[in-house]
């Protein structure tokens, strides 16, 4: 049969296959090993913690990768038709239970050994003496409020509401606490606890900065608590990682980890202002 | 399981004219084949849909042709939503499922046509119907909706106050999904009587196929998922329409305008829970039709039965069980309870053990045989690369804290799109390959094929693997360019790659379009069995008449005997009584 004769003089369609598999491993590996595109270095413990995490899971995976684009490689190449006889089998009893269990147990202590982090996240309660910072997202701004002066959160509501007269939080004109510090951007001190308590006025928002290795939606309706404690200063990039209508592409803010001095000058600065 | 003693009695004398024939024809080849057609369409608008944002994406300054010049962000996203909503729903869901479970599964099965012939073809136009309803969100004033396939309110809720696109475009989103529910839902019960009602006699079951075993826990899966995204889209027309809350919360205020909107007491995450309990066994529907036609095309194509059949058989089982229990993958960040993060992450890392299993078993298919490399084969061993790839990028992102740092980046698109977008139209491109001899009586030509594949399977890794180092460098998904921050910026000769290779990519898919049209006409005419192949439907005309059988098929053996010791042939089929098939050496 004429087809027949074609398949069996494909030595050049295994080879080719085999070709192509051994390049996605060699590239694939080398971009990982020679670590062209990392993720930025991280400021947290937590983010410690979440490299970790992701060093051992890329490892894992490396290997698994590596052995299976290669054993495809290896079997395809080595069982093209070239006029062998079929080694028969239906499958295999012991095979079947050995990868099973292999893989079973691979994947749970993955999962178990991830654990560690995510508690590190969302299971530990904020150290006494964070610094309290409500966060409030809308399309397409980030605004940040700190309690002033007073150490009080004004109090504030939805009906209040007025970003064109610089009250994005909706805090009570009439209230007699009026010393709230409003920023759009999250300043914030060095090696100190930070609790961001986050609120979203319209839709879907997500708070996120590459280097915290945090990343929380913050859903309307809810108020969303997470704490970090910033290692290093320096200017962060922070984005909105959810899907929030047109300009959410340009949904931006920064977080600046200053020194506890320049914070402190900071706070200074923007109380007197307030007081204008 | 007895078999139905009379599954060769025919429904109904074969059709006269050409509308009762080809356009509202209730037999199951005829809507296989229709069903295919419309994934084939919806997949060139999808496509075309993505080179129109990844050109904005590599030249984000260019005016592109057709939108009055630069593309601006709500153009972008109402492109990104509606290519999502399209290659989902109607490629992925259709042609695999639809599309070949309609045309294969009664044949496999021994049957002469679905269980309920006219339900089937009302799910077809509902279908079709849902897939015009779509299209013509972009025909709106404001245009198609801006908020992903994913739809989450408030900002699919609220209407046109939260953005362009989300008044009459967002209605007619949730209306055409509604309507593609439906038509899934009476498919699902077409598929599911017909596995157990209607097999051959001696076709029991373990001795069906892995196409039929794939199409039927397809089927359960949409049964059980389709009816909670349908009564999800009600619940949000409600909120849209009839001032309800069940996902808006109250107090929203929007570009500062006061008063709030008018709900109250609804959660957004409600939502969230309801469309990825339904999205994540969707994305096994997507795939699960696919393992079972590259177990079947490896099989039949290495001369050697599926290796480990009840393993693949139960595997396919517990993969579909265990989707409907994974769905807070979705949404480790998304405010639900971190808690439960947990369980949702064991659970997913679970599943990717019967996974696993498949994968193991298809290599050792391969190791030991006597490959032929086809097109369709070509294509079913792509799968297997391709899913090995795409399964190990979730070993990232089911771990909570390790997705912490990938959520919503370029991370997870690379991800589906080596499963979905890959993996699984490499197993529509192995079925069609394999089966247009037998739906259309001639082969495909093969020069053409193997071309199409060698552009197709190298130029959609270069196109998807560089995504997933945007994204461990913090891309975000759905952001119509990189202003924002200099490190996006810096990509850019990333963006300009995968664009380009992407384009080479979807210009080979000409290949198969030319290759298909001109083979219906002047391929080389297929005969019965071309592939000497096995199972039922190689054992009719190419291609089949109305009924399917000519006489009434009996079932003696398992569907992948291939090269089994002491027969002259490397094939025993499985209709063939043991007095017809010649041994080796005599008796």
């Amino acid at each position: 049969m004429r087809s027949r004769e074609t398949e069996q003089g494909s030595s050049a369609a295994a080879g080719l296959l085999a070709l192509v598999l051994v390049a996605l491993v060699v590239t694939t590996v080398y971009i990982f090993m020679a670590r062209i595109w990392p993720m930025p270095p991280a400021i947290t413990r937590v983010g410690n913690w979440i490299d970790s995490q992701y060093n051992l899971t890329l490892w894992v995976t490396g290997i698994i990768f590596v052995l299976a684009q290669l054993g495809l490689a290896w079997v395809v190449f080595r069982y093209r038709d070239h006029g062998q006889k079929v080694r028969f089998v239906r499958g295999s009893h012991i095979l079947e239970i050995v990868w099973t269990t292999a893989t079973l147990v691979l994947f749970t202590a993955l999962g178990a050994m991830a654990v560690h982090a995510w508690s590190q996240v969302h299971f530990t309660a904020p150290e006494p003496n964070a610094l309290k910072i409500d966060v409030m997202a809308e399309q397409f701004t980030w605004n940040f409020r700190y309690a002033g002066p007073d150490g009080k959160f004004a109090p504030a509501a939805p009906k209040f509401y007025n970003d064109s007269n610089g009250n994005p939080f909706g805090i009570d004109p009439s209230s007699k606490d009026q010393d709230d510090i409003v920023s759009p951007v999250l300043v914030v001190p060095v090696n100190h606890e930070i609790e961001l308590r986050m609120e979203s006025k319209d839709v879907i928002h997500s708070f996120y900065v590459r280097e915290l290795r945090i990343k929380q939606d913050i859903v309307p309706g809810m108020i969303i608590p997470i704490h970090f404690t910033p290692r290093d200063t320096g200017n962060y990039e922070l984005m909105c990682a959810q899907l929030c209508g047109m300009a959410h592409n340009r949904m931006h803010s920064y977080l600046r980890v200053l020194s506890e001095a320049d914070f402190q000058k900071w706070l200074k600065q923007q109380e007197a202002e307030n007081q204008q | 399981m007895s078999a139905h003693a009379n599954a060769v009695s025919h429904h109904s004398e074969a059709p006269q004219g050409f509308i009762r024939r080809y356009i509202f024809s209730t037999d199951h080849k005829v809507i296989g084949v229709q069903y295919w057609l419309l994934a084939l369409v919806a997949a060139t608008v999808g496509m075309i849909l993505s080179w129109l944002f990844r050109a904005h994406l590599a030249w984000p300054n260019a005016a592109i042709p057709g939108f009055g010049g630069v593309m601006r962000p709500e153009q972008y996203l109402a492109l990104v939503t509606m290519h999502g909503t399209i290659m989902v729903f109607f490629v992925l869901t259709v042609a695999p499922q639809s599309g070949f479970g309609n045309y294969f599964l009664p044949i496999q099965l021994g049957a002469d046509d679905m269980a309920f012939p006219t339900l089937n073809m009302m799910s077809f136009w509902i279908t079709f119907l849902a897939f015009l309803v779509l299209i013509a969100a972009f025909f709106t004033t404001a245009g198609a909706p801006i908020g992903g396939w994913t739809s989450y309110p408030p900002l699919s809720a609220v209407g046109q106050i939260a953005g362009p696109g989300q008044g009459t475009g967002e209605t007619l989103w949730v209306v055409s999904i509604a309507m593609f529910c439906l038509a899934s839902l009476l498919t699902a019960l077409n598929f599911i009587s017909t596995t157990i009602e209607m097999r051959a006699q001696g076709m029991s079951l373990m001795r069906m196929p892995l196409t039929v075993w794939a199409w039927f826990v397809t089927a359960v899966l949409s049964l059980l998922a389709f009816g909670v995204l349908l009564a999800a889209g009600i619940l949000l027309l409600l909120d849209r329409l009839a001032f309800t809350s069940f996902f808006v919360p109250a107090g929203l205020v929007f570009s500062d305008t006061q008063p709030a909107l008018a709900h109250a007491g609804g959660s957004p995450l409600l939502w969230e829970h309801l469309f990825w309990f339904f999205g994540h066994p969707e994305v096994y529907i997507a795939i699960v039709p696919a393992m079972g036609i590259t177990s079947h095309v490896l099989s039949n194509f290495s001369r050697k039965p599926i290796f480990g059949y009840k393993a693949m058989a139960y595997s396919l089982c517990a993969i579909g069980f265990l989707s409907f229990t994974v769905w807070g993958h979705h949404m480790f960040v998304s405010g639900m309870s971190p808690y439960s993060a947990l369980a949702f992450s064991f659970l997913t890392l679970a599943i990717g053990v019967p996974s696993a299993i498949k994968t193991f078993n298809w290599l050792g298919t391969l190791w030991g045989g006597k490959i032929r490399f086809t097109t369709a084969m070509l294509f079913a061993i792509g799968f297997v690369s391709l899913f090995v790839t795409g399964g190990l990028s979730g070993l990232f992102l089911a771990q909570p804290s390790v997705d912490l740092p990938l959520h919503d980046t370029y991370f997870v698109i690379a991800h589906f799109h080596i499963v979905m977008g890959l993996a699984a139209i490499f197993g529509i491109f192995a079925g069609t390959y394999y089966w247009f001899p037998k739906m259309f009586g001639r082969k495909m030509n093969e020069t053409l094929g193997k071309t199409h594949f060698w552009i197709t399977f190298v130029g959609a890794y270069l196109t998807f693997m560089p995504m997933h180092w945007l994204g461990i460098m913090g891309a975000l998904r759905r952001y119509a360019d990189a202003s924002a921050a200099p490190y996006l910026q810096h990509m850019a000769p990333i963006e300009h790659f995968i664009t380009i290779c992407a384009f080479i990519t979807g210009a080979g898919q000409l290949l198969f379009y030319v290759n298909f049209l001109w083979s219906l006409r002047r391929g080389e005419k297929a005969t019965e069995n071309p592939w000497n192949a096995t199972t039922l439907e190689w054992s009719i005309p190419s291609p089949p008449p109305h009924g399917n059988f000519l006489e009434v098929p009996h079932v003696y053996r398992g569907p992948y005997e291939y090269s089994v010791p002491g027969f002259t042939e490397d094939f025993v089929p499985q209709h063939l009584a043991p007095e017809q098939v010649a041994k080796a050496g005599g008796d």
